[in-house]
């Protein structure tokens, strides 16, 4: 008896120390997101000390400097709120599409459905990134439009599952009887099941988050990020130049990427087990 | 693997295959559209371009003067005939540009997956055989780190250690420059150039299939045919190995199916880290040079190649699950 | 002649998160080589926990051996390790299970996974292995065993299936097969069938047969003798004609009363005796079927009645069931009068 019930018991208490972690983790770069612009007013982007100084050399710039001589601190702090800002931005674009196509989808049925079904295999059938970096070569490269692009490109996975959720509520009772009632569509989709089918659709909404974060610092890894913000990937696009004699410049906006989207993994999963009890156990 | 049922799930994608490629190209045109000002114009003053007969092929290619509708059937059956524009910037038509880079990239995509998988699915068979130990444990660890980590820096980082500090691997490129040898030799060299590229590629792939592999092994080892396999007197390696692996691999092949697309577009990022000559690299350098025909051709024929990769996907797993009917 | 197999106080708990629960509680019983013992009870009793017992199929957790012996040919199964074991499982000792669809791997074809169990514990090649393996299939009367031999469980019928299973079960010869609910989950006419099949085949073989069901009205045509459980313990134990004609035990006279004539409503065929069995976690001090036993007096709520020869070759486990047997003449006088 002892076995089963301390490996459940710790099955239980690693995931909900995971999902603590990670609320920890993310605070922090939210924290740091917020105060960028008191600890390090002004342009990230300004040359402000000797070139490729080393971390831990220099107390001015705990994390060193990178070719041109800016402080890489301040380009993090300030890359956490592009980092952010676009993570969930972009998430909330693609819930919004993916929850209105989702929503026509599984409420209309019929050849309503299948042209909405048939759409999201086709953005399914693009590759992702491939795609993102169109757009945003098209568009041009500012912020708003990798949020656009990262939000067309993110969706798919919400609008099934929000449509799976409506084929499941549709014909509920309490659907029915607001149909019943003359409730018109819009009122029945967005104020009687919507609400119903939104918790796991949270869930994945926080775990695109992630994905976007991953977009973004690719996007900028390549060159095609925003010129006049900071960002992560954009660092270690940089960096690469360096790598064979300073590599930490690379090396740190990295690890802050990782622990980012690890954190938001790690919330996505613990929210999972949360409103999917029925996969608690697993 | 019964003849029937594979031809008609060839024929079946291939009725599919053809909507969705409209599709594609019409999102392309779109795309064109949406752009700031005249494509042509942005194209042609990005570059430079003055020469009066590239114009007007560029005009003839994307029929600019027509109204919209035709100039979209116009693309459409432009891209039908294999015709992805003209570019500039390779000075060649892009659909053989494109053709020419195919082999590198399958040859990084293919070998990152294939990592992905041997190496996911038996992290993913020894955490579920050895739930709840030390080993379940750390490959659940790893799983979630390269879930959570860039390719891109992944590969970086896996250069500094390799190549730069232990010059164990070269830094990029596909083959060394001026080498010479048999083919035995050459094909070991391009492998050495294999390792650390695929390697960025697959690990975070192989995250998920560790992950995907575990749960579905747990999920397997509930089932009733696994208690025959051992009441038959089978040793628990071969009720593994033999039963509960080969049920517990469907869903990892539906996972690799869904992610073609993913998988390409990543290695397009890898490539460019690596110096790899394949379609990432004329990717980035089209993405950097605004070579908008070549942009759009890649997008084009990178849908192309997860329809047909998901048709291969789909053909496994009419071997592998016999239960699958084609109807 | 000593038996084939011969169960001494067999103990399995189950290890749960609310406690230690007695699932089948000093079960003792044994079946000669030819004979077939037929286990019986509702759902929950114990019968199918002692079946994997037997062939050391626990789940685990939550399910332990925890005392006994499994003495197979004097050889105790239960002190045998893992490795042991598995030369024992389907070469001496055979299990068939009650959903034969889901009992075979859907994805391997159903004449490998009969080859392998022969490649399993013989040293037949693998050519060899096909031909023994296309013989049983003809053994458990699968017409055209060759074609039959590549197809996929889920192109077979659930008899198909029970059939392969039991091809897989005396592929190589075994003392003892476990048959649990084989026929629960096939149509009446398919029933019959793998009845007959199983009785033929055991009288060429000649092995011992432990025939697990909640069905009554099976045990009279394929046992010779029946063992009666309830909330993990053998309340009954006797000759087939004997049990029908005169159960001893209140909860036997039960089930005999919930059998149904005819082949009708077979889903109810339980529901007239009142009551629910206890849950394991909370037995009553006294005889667990008391609470649902009309005979139940004081001294069943207080105490628990031990197994005793009630008459040579009869066990139960009742304080009543001296009245009980009085009762049964009355009645039988009464009928035959």
């Amino acid at each position: 008896m002892a076995r089963q019930l301390r490996f459940e018991m710790t099955g239980r208490f690693l995931r909900n120390r995971g999902a603590m972690m990670g609320s920890l983790i993310l605070a922090a770069v939210v924290l740091t997101a917020l105060l960028a612009p008191v600890v390090y007013p002004g342009d990230p982007l300004r040359i402000v000390g000797p070139a490729e100084l080393w971390p831990f050399q220099d107390a001015r710039f705990p994390l060193g400097t990178d070719a041109l001589g800016r402080d890489i601190a301040a380009m993090l702090a300030h890359g956490a709120r592009t980092t952010l800002l676009i993570g969930i931005l972009a998430s909330a674009a693609s819930t919004v599409i993916g929850v209105t196509v989702g929503a026509v989808a599984g409420y209309y049925g019929g050849w309503v459905d299948e042209a909405a079904m048939r759409g999201t295999e086709l953005f399914q059938t693009i590759p992702n990134l491939i795609f993102i970096l169109t757009i945003v070569v098209i568009l041009g490269p500012s912020i708003a439009h990798i949020i656009i692009a990262i939000g067309v490109v993110s969706w798919t996975s919400i609008a099934r599952l929000t449509r799976a959720e409506f084929l499941a509520l549709r014909n509920r009772d309490f659907v029915q009887a607001c149909r019943a009632m003359g409730l018109g569509d819009v009122a029945i989709i967005t104020g009687e099941i919507l609400p119903n089918a939104l918790p796991p659709v949270i869930v994945l909404s926080s775990l695109i988050i992630a994905g976007a974060v991953l977009f973004e610092s690719a996007v900028s890894f390549l060159g095609l990020g925003d010129p006049n913000v900071a960002s992560w990937g954009k660092l270690i696009g940089d960096g690469r130049e360096l790598i064979r004699t300073s590599w930490y410049v690379c090396t740190i906006p990295g690890l802050a990427i990782v622990v980012t989207v690890l954190s938001l993994n790690l919330i996505g999963d613990g929210l999972n087990d949360v409103l999917n009890p029925r996969l608690r156990d697993r | 693997m019964p003849e029937r049922p594979v031809l008609r799930l060839l024929r079946r994608r291939l009725l599919q295959l053809i909507p969705l490629l409209i599709g594609v190209v019409v999102v392309n045109f779109c795309l064109i559209h949406a752009a700031p000002g005249s494509f042509l114009d942005v194209m042609t003053s990005d570059n430079q371009v003055t020469d009066p007969a590239l114009i007007a092929r560029l005009r003839t290619t994307y029929g600019l003067d027509d109204p919209l509708w035709l100039q979209l059937l116009k693309y459409i059956a432009a891209v039908a005939h294999l015709d992805l524009g003209f570019s500039y910037r390779q000075n060649m038509p892009v659909f053989d540009a494109i053709l020419a880079h195919l082999p590198a990239t399958l040859i990084l995509m293919l070998s990152g997956l294939g990592l992905a998988v041997l190496v996911g699915v038996t992290a993913g068979i020894i955490a579920a055989v050895k739930i709840d130990t030390i080993w379940d444990s750390i490959v659940s660890v790893l799983a979630v780190v390269f879930f959570a980590t860039p390719s891109f820096w992944l590969g970086i980082m896996l250069t500094v250690l390799f190549a730069v500090k232990l010059r164990w691997l070269p830094v990029g490129d596909m083959t060394t420059l001026g080498a010479d040898g048999g083919t035995l030799a050459q094909l070991l060299d391009v492998l050495r150039h294999l390792v650390l590229p695929a390697l960025s590629l697959g690990l975070f792939y192989a995250a998920i299939y560790a992950r995907v592999m575990r749960s579905s092994m747990l999920e397997v080892f509930r089932l009733d045919f696994v208690r025959t396999a051992r009441a038959k007197g089978l040793s628990a390696a071969r009720v593994t190995l033999a039963h509960v692996v080969r049920n517990a691999l469907l869903p990892v092949v539906t996972m690799l199916g869904l992610q073609m697309g993913t998988v390409l577009a990543g290695s397009v990022v890898i490539e460019t880290v690596f110096a790899w000559p394949g379609i990432g690299t004329l990717l980035f350098d089209a993405v950097s040079t605004r070579d908008y025909p070549m942009v759009l051709g890649i997008m084009v024929l990178g849908s192309l190649m997860v329809v047909a990769a998901n048709l291969a996907i789909d053909l496994c797993y009419l071997w592998l699950d016999p239960r699958i009917e084609v109807g | 002649m000593a038996p084939a197999l011969d169960v001494r106080a067999l103990q399995v708990s189950l290890f749960t998160r609310t406690g230690v629960l007695p699932a089948v509680d000093h079960v003792s019983f044994s079946v000669a080589a030819g004979e077939t013992l037929a286990l019986v009870g509702e759902s929950g009793c114990g019968k199918s926990l002692t079946a994997l017992a037997l062939m050391r199929l626990l789940p685990d957790p939550p399910a332990r051996i925890i005392g006994g012996e499994i003495r197979l040919d004097g050889e105790d199964l239960a002190r045998l390790d893992e490795r042991a074991m598995q030369g024992m499982r389907s070469k001496r000792i055979s299990m068939i299970f009650q959903d034969p669809a889901g009992s075979l791997n859907p994805v391997v074809s159903v004449g490998r996974q009969l080859v392998e169990v022969i490649e399993a514990h013989t040293d037949l090649g693998r050519r060899a292995a096909i031909d023994r393996a296309l013989e049983l299939l003809d053994l458990v009367r699968i017409a055209d065993p060759k074609s039959r031999f590549g197809e996929f469980p889920h192109r077979l019928s659930g008899g198909m299936c029970q059939r392969v299973m039991i091809a897989m079960a005396i592929a190589c010869g075994p003392r003892v097969l476990i048959a649990d609910e084989p026929t629960t989950a096939l149509d009446v006419t398919v029933q019959a069938q793998v009845l007959a099949l199983l009785q033929r085949l055991q009288d060429e073989i000649g092995m011992a047969m432990l025939f697990i069901t909640h069905d009554l009205g099976v045990v009279a045509q394929v046992a010779q003798r029946v063992a009666v459980m309830y909330a993990g313990r053998k309340v009954e134990e006797a000759a087939v004609d004997a049990l029908f004609a005169a159960p001893l035990h209140p909860y036997t006279r039960g089930l005999l009363a919930a059998t149904p004539k005819a082949e009708v409503d077979r889903a109810a065929r339980l529901a007239e005796i009142p009551g629910m069995v206890p849950p394991l976690g909370n037995l009553p001090t006294g005889c667990a079927y008391a609470p649902r036993c009309p005979l139940a007096g004081k001294r069943c709520w207080a105490e628990r009645p031990a197994l005793t020869e009630a008459t040579p070759g009869r066990l139960v486990a009742c304080f009543a069931a001296d009245a009980m047997q009085d009762r049964i003449v009355n009645d039988v006088a009464v009928v035959g009068s």
